[in-house]
Formats: C-alpha cells, structure tokens, sequence
C-alpha cells in the first residue's frame, strides 16, 4: 500500500480518473451556471423544474442524451462521423494534462506545458472540420469551413499574446509561471508598469474566438448555418462535441489565470498581513454565506423535497465555509480555491460577453483576427520585450 | 444557369427553411452561393396560404373581421383597423369619434407590439440575444392591454364595422399612459445595447441596400421606403380614423439600409407613444358605434382602403354586387410586396447578410402567404 501511494506515477493516474469522471459532470453544471447566467441577464428564471432551482438539470440533460436514438445520416461518411467528434473531446480532456490547479495538485508538470495546450487545441480543429465534412450536409460543411478559418486566424493571436506572458515568466512550464509571478509578488497582468494588460486583452479576445462562443460564435450561428458543423450530430455524440467545447472553455480561461492572474495565488500573494482576509475571511464568507442565503430561498419553494434538497445544500457550503477556517485544512484547499474562484470568474465573463453582444461576421472576423489581433499582440511583445530588458 | 464562381467551382446550392431558425416562418429561400457569397436567391412562398382571400367570398361582412387578424398576426389591430374603414367607406357610414380614438390608441399600441417583436427577432438573427426578453416583457405589456380591452391578447379582432364592440375598461386610460411611461425610458435602454454597438454598427451598415428609386420600383412601402429617405406615410399623405388631430413626425433617413431602417423603426416607435399620449389625453365621449344596420348589405361599388400598418402599406380592396357577402375582398399585404426586394439586397451579400436583410424586411409568413 505505502508503495503505491508513494509511487510517483501515483498521484498523476489519480488526477487523470478525476478529471476524465469528473469532468463531464463539472461541463454539466457549467451548463447550468451558463443556463442561470444568462437567464438572470434576459429577465427570466432559466431551468427551475429538475431540482430545487434547477440543480439536477444537468444529470437529467445527461440522461436524456444518452439513451437518445443515435442517428448516423444514411449519406454520411459513417467510419468518420463516428470518430470526429472523439478527436474533439480527447484533444481537449488532453489539455487538463498540463493545467497546474495548485501548488502540487496536477497531472503532469512538462517544460513545454503551454505548447502542449496549444497544440491540442490546434489538433482539436480537425475533430470539428472532419464531423463538418463527413456529415455530408451543406449547413456542416460551411460550419465546418468557417471554423477552420476562424481558428487558424486566432490560433495565431492567442499564441503570441501568450508569449508576452511566456516572456515574462521566462519558463514554458505553467508552474514554474505561476511560481515566478509569486517571487516577483505580482501577476503578470499588472506587470511591465500595466503594459502586459495589452496582451491579456488580446488573449482574451482571441480566447473568446478559439472556444467557438459568442460574439465568434459562427461555425455554430445558429440563425445563419442552423447549428453549424454539429447540425447532423444528436444523442451521446452531439453530447462529445459539447463536452469538448466546454473543456476548451475551461482550459483557456485556466491557461489565462496561470499565465495572467497568478494562478493558484490569492491577490497580492507577497502582502502577509493580507493572508487574514483573502485566505480565510474572503472563501468562508463566500460559502457561509451562500448557504445562509438558501435557508430564506428554500421557504419560497413549493415542492417538501426540493426544500430539503436546498437545506441540505445549505449545510454543505456552510460546512465548506467552516473548512475554511481551520489552519491546517486551509493550507490544503486554498490553492485550489483561488484557482477555481478565478477560472469561474473568467468564465462568468465569457458568459457575459454571450449574453450582450451581436455577432460578426465572418469577413470581420478575419479582418479583426489578421489586421488587429495579431499585429496588436506583436506591437505588444516589443514593448514588453523593451521593458524587460530595461528592467533588467 | 452557368454563373462564374471563384477558380470555376460549381456554385453550391444551399436550401434554406422552410423550416429554419430565421426565416420567421416558413419562407423557403433558395440560395446559390459562392462560397460564402450569395450569388442569386429564389424565394418559395405559399406555406402558410390558407385562402383569406377565397373565403371572404363566401362569408358577411362582419363575419370575415375575424379572418383579417389571421394574416398579420403580431399586428393584428392594424388589419382588422383597415378591413373595418374599408368596409364603413363602402357603407358610407363613418365611426363615431371616440371610436375613432380609441382605434387610434389600440393601433399605435399594437405597431409598439409588432416593432418589439421585430426588434427582438432581428437582433437574435443579428446574434444578440438578450434583446428579445427584454422587448417581449414591454410586449406583454401591450397585450395584456389588449387582453383588458377585448379578451384576446394576439388575433384580437378588437373593431367592429361601425365603430367599437366594446366600451373601454374601467382604468384604460391609466394603463395606457402607464404603457407610455415605462416604454419610453425602455427604448432608451435598447438603444443603449445596440445603437451604438461596435458589432451591430458593423453588421448593419450598408447591408441590404434599397436606393429610393427602387423602392418605388417595387412597391416597397413602411419603414424601408422611409430609411430611403421618402417622407411617406399614409398617417399623414391620407389621414383615417382622425389620425389629422394628432402632431407626431415621419421619422426619415438617408443611407436606405439596414442599419437606417432599425433607426427609422425606433423612432417610430417613440413617435407612436407621441401619439398614444394625445389620444389618450382626451378620447372624446359619445357612442362607440355607428347606427350599423342588422345585416351589412353595402350597395354596389368598390372600395380601395390603405391604411400606414407597421410593415407598411396595407390595402383592402373590396367589391360589393348587393349582397350580404363580398363579391371580392383583395388584400395588399406589405410583407408580401416588401419581400420581392429580398433578391435584389441579397445578390452580393453573404449568408450572414442574408440572415439581416430577411429580419429588416420584416416579413409575418401569414400576410406573405395569407
């Protein structure tokens, strides 16, 4: 038993099982979160049917598409449209390989780590042009052809806006870039006097257009191409292009808070006195609080049973909350805490971003992508070149 | 049909609808496309056709009223409004004047209603979505006004011939000028999301152009005739239903495309609670009927009633031979003609266009169809 709990493959398999079990159902609640997100910006309540508020939606979703009819077009390329959309979701589920959620919790820490989650995502295309392509549909194919263009284009920004993050850190590994913004004591976003907050736009911009979401949302438009290169897809299938979208969503946002937020880092990671309230104070009152604030909206629910269900709930985040404050269990957690509030935040605003605006079109897509993007994210690795060799 | 595509490729022929998320309806449009690019459309009409037309011949009159909110179903007001003045005019006997007002003040509330839901639709094609909850919470509004008044809350048929079936509510007037209130700082607040957005700047401009000169070629008339600059509205150029009493303003632009038409068709809309203000402000009293006789029986003759609906011109041309029926009832509908334009805006453009030029026309398949 010692030897397989200290064996160093150990903790990785571990890692691997959690995220390739437990992903899927953390992409269903971002599902949920996204669902209310959204809902609470159109004036309405989103899902409140399964669950209290909603909260078993995801699982009922899940169901549903699983024992759906799998439908496999009689015109289609069958040996292809059955392997597609596995391309997608193995590429993007590879990506989590590499991402640091703290201190030692990960699966593997490689020196080239931001490479790798590049290049899967660059592979993860293929996935997408080829169920595009073997649907045999012309709604798919020009989905399909669209989303190639579009993430080629911002492939490109999104990789150089990080190599101004990359420059910074001067490491490729995504933990050593979160330990050197902790020697410096600053994220890289407010490096370089603020001038690093050039790249971050970009990168969050390109970040945006890379995961296929509104406003960049046109291989999928559904008033234009109805549901883009997936427009054949349905059930379990349907469900891996979804899973693989969602993945890709979590690994930008958690590859901007390692390279820019100072991942796993609470605020000001250097300020000790500041440990009191960002450590201890600010995640116990986020969880005590939510949960005190169930017990008021469990009384307005009208189902016995989905009253307990929140009450239950209720006790849980409170319990969290009290984790919190013990010296010895907030040591443990608190990395991981501050990953997930970040990469939560950053998805909340992708959220946002869907939820206001229109979307382009597809030659002002490429327009932004050549003539803004990428020359904005090279003017920005000169000037934070020059400030860094000036610094140093 | 050989067309010169980009390296001689075959052009790809793209179905799109009738059964498609903004085609609003079932319009079936045909596209020929060079990649991206729209080479030539072919628009199939006639899913929705029900035979409006064939079935006034063989009702009353005042059993066809009914049938006209069938057609342009989220104005329904506006039809009922025109078939009714069409057939008082055949009678020679005009509504009584708070008829008149309170006609005025369902019709204006209802062009509201019937841009919110343009407005809501147009910018889910353009990609926004959030705009639609927000303009369908102001509709129920309207509806719930219309619920009040009659009953019904969509195919209303809230006039009779003759005037008005129902004396207002106790508290119209309060809701109404409630509606005026809150509707106003609501347009602000659209506005506010999309007017001066970067994307919906980019997406609109110089889509879908339809010079003056050739809006009149095709007869097209509403909103998109007044985004080319042609100061014409029948409100004005042919009062009806008193609509001389009230001050309020034709809304005009220049530049004749999709971004000047949203523009015209807000104005509008704040020029329409201009309007439901003064009426409200003073509805006379009196009858709300004529003396309408048991069985509406016109004399022989012929009767061309237009009237400003918020998609455009909408005509009734009834005929009379004597009888209790019509011998014929033929509708202009504005969709119907304001389509024809679509393929004349759409060559050149891309499909996303496409998607913003059929919002902008602002089509209701039952009035294309009937």
């Amino acid at each position: 038993m010692e030897t397989i709990l200290s064996h160093p493959l150990f903790l990785p398999f571990v890692m691997t099982l959690v995220i390739v079990f437990g992903f899927p159902l953390l992409a269903g609640y971002m599902v949920l979160v996204e669902r209310k997100v959204l809902a609470d910006l159109q004036v309405r309540l989103g899902p409140m049917r399964v669950g209290p508020h909603g909260f078993l939606q995801p699982i009922a979703d899940a169901v549903k598409l699983l024992i759906k009819e799998d439908i496999i077009p009689e015109d289609s390329d069958k040996s292809i449209f059955w392997f597609a959309p596995m391309i997608s979701t193995f590429t993007a589920l590879t990506s989590f390989a590499v991402l640091p959620f703290s201190a030692s919790l990960r699966v593997a820490d490689v020196n080239v780590g931001i490479l790798i989650v590049s290049a899967m995502s660059a592979v993860g295309i293929l996935g997408i042009i080829l169920g595009g392509w073997a649907s045999n549909s012309h709604y798919s194919l020009l989905g399909a052809l669209r989303s190639a263009a579009q993430l080629v284009s911002y492939e490109v920004a999104l990789a150089l806006a990080l190599l101004s993050g990359v420059m910074a850190a001067g490491t490729l590994s995504m933990v050593q870039i979160v330990k050197n913004q902790q020697s410096q004591g600053l994220w890289f976003v407010f490096d370089n006097f603020g001038f690093m907050i050039v790249p971050f736009v970009c990168y969050m911009i390109a970040a945006v257009a890379e995961t296929n979401r509104a406003p960049f949302d046109l291989p999928e438009a559904e008033s234009e191409l109805v549901a883009g290169y997936h427009t054949e897809y349905s059930g379990f299938r349907w469900a891996l292009y979804f899973l693989s979208e969602y993945a890709a969503m979590f690994v930008v946002s958690s590859v901007m808070v390692t390279v820019f937020w100072g991942g796993w880092l609470r605020p000001f990671p250097n300020v000790n006195w500041l440990e009191i309230p960002f450590n201890y104070a600010f995640p116990a009152i986020l969880f005590i609080g939510s949960g005190v604030w169930c017990f008021p909206m469990s009384k307005r629910l009208p189902y016995a049973p989905h009253r307990l269900f929140l009450i239950v709930l209720a006790l849980i985040l409170i319990g969290i909350g009290g984790l919190f404050l013990i010296p010895m269990v907030n040591l443990a957690i608190i990395d991981i805490f501050w990953f997930f509030f970040k990469v939560s935040v950053a998805i909340y605003s992708l959220i946002w971003v869907r939820g206001t605006f229109p979307r382009f079109r597809y030659d002002q897509l490429m327009n932004i992508g050549w003539k803004v993007m990428i020359p904005t994210a090279l003017g920005a690795i000169f000037v934070n070149a020059l400030i860094g060799m000036a610094k140093s | 049909m050989a067309t010169q595509t980009f390296l001689d490729a075959n052009e790809l022929v793209l179905n799109m609808g009738p059964q498609h998320p903004s085609t609003h309806g079932v319009l079936r449009v045909i596209l020929n496309l060079d990649g991206e690019k729209i080479l030539g459309t072919d628009c199939v009409i006639g899913y929705l056709h029900r035979g409006v037309e064939k079935i006034a011949e063989n009702r009353t009159y005042p059993m066809f009223t009914p049938y006209v909110d069938r057609m342009d179903y989220v104005a329904s007001i506006s039809n009922g409004l025109g078939y009714c003045l069409a057939v008082e005019k055949l009678m020679n006997l005009p509504a009584p004047p708070r008829a008149e007002a309170v006609r005025v003040i369902l019709t204006e509330l209802n062009r509201i209603a019937s841009h919110l839901v343009w407005l809501g639709t147009h910018a889910l094609d353009i990609g926004a979505i959030t705009p639609l909850f927000y303009t369908m919470r102001e509709r129920e509004e309207a509806l719930k006004i219309f619920e009040n008044y009659c009953g019904a809350r969509l195919t209303t048929h809230a006039f009779r011939i003759g005037g008005l079936q129902y004396e207002t509510y106790d508290g119209f007037e309060e809701q109404v000028k409630a509606f005026c209130d809150a509707m106003e700082p609501r347009i602000d607040e659209y506005e506010t999301l999309l007017t001066g957005n970067r994307i919906w700047i980019d997406r609109l401009k110089g889509i879908g152009i339809l010079t003056a000169a050739e809006c009149k070629q095709y007869g097209v008339t509403g909103p998109m005739l007044r985004a080319a600059g042609v100061k014409w509205d029948l409100r004005k150029a042919f009062p009806y239903s008193g609509y001389e009493k009230y001050e309020f303003d034709i809304p005009t632009r220049e530049n004749a495309d999709t971004y000047d038409r949203y523009i015209v068709r807000m104005q509008e809309m704040r020029q329409s609670v201009r309007i439901v203000r003064q009426a409200v402000a003073n509805i006379p009293d009196g009858p709300i009927i004529a003396k309408v006789p048991k069985v509406v029986k016109p004399v022989p003759g012929e009767v061309y009633v237009s009237i400003e609906a918020p998609k455009g011109e909408l005509g009734y041309y009834v005929v009379s031979d004597g009888t209790n029926q019509p011998y014929r009832v033929r509708v202009r509908p504005p969709s119907f003609i304001n389509l024809q334009s679509l393929e004349k805006m759409a060559k050149g453009a891309l499909i996303a266009d496409i998607v913003a030029i059929i919002g902008t026309i602002d089509i209701v398949l039952g009035e294309v169809d009937r």
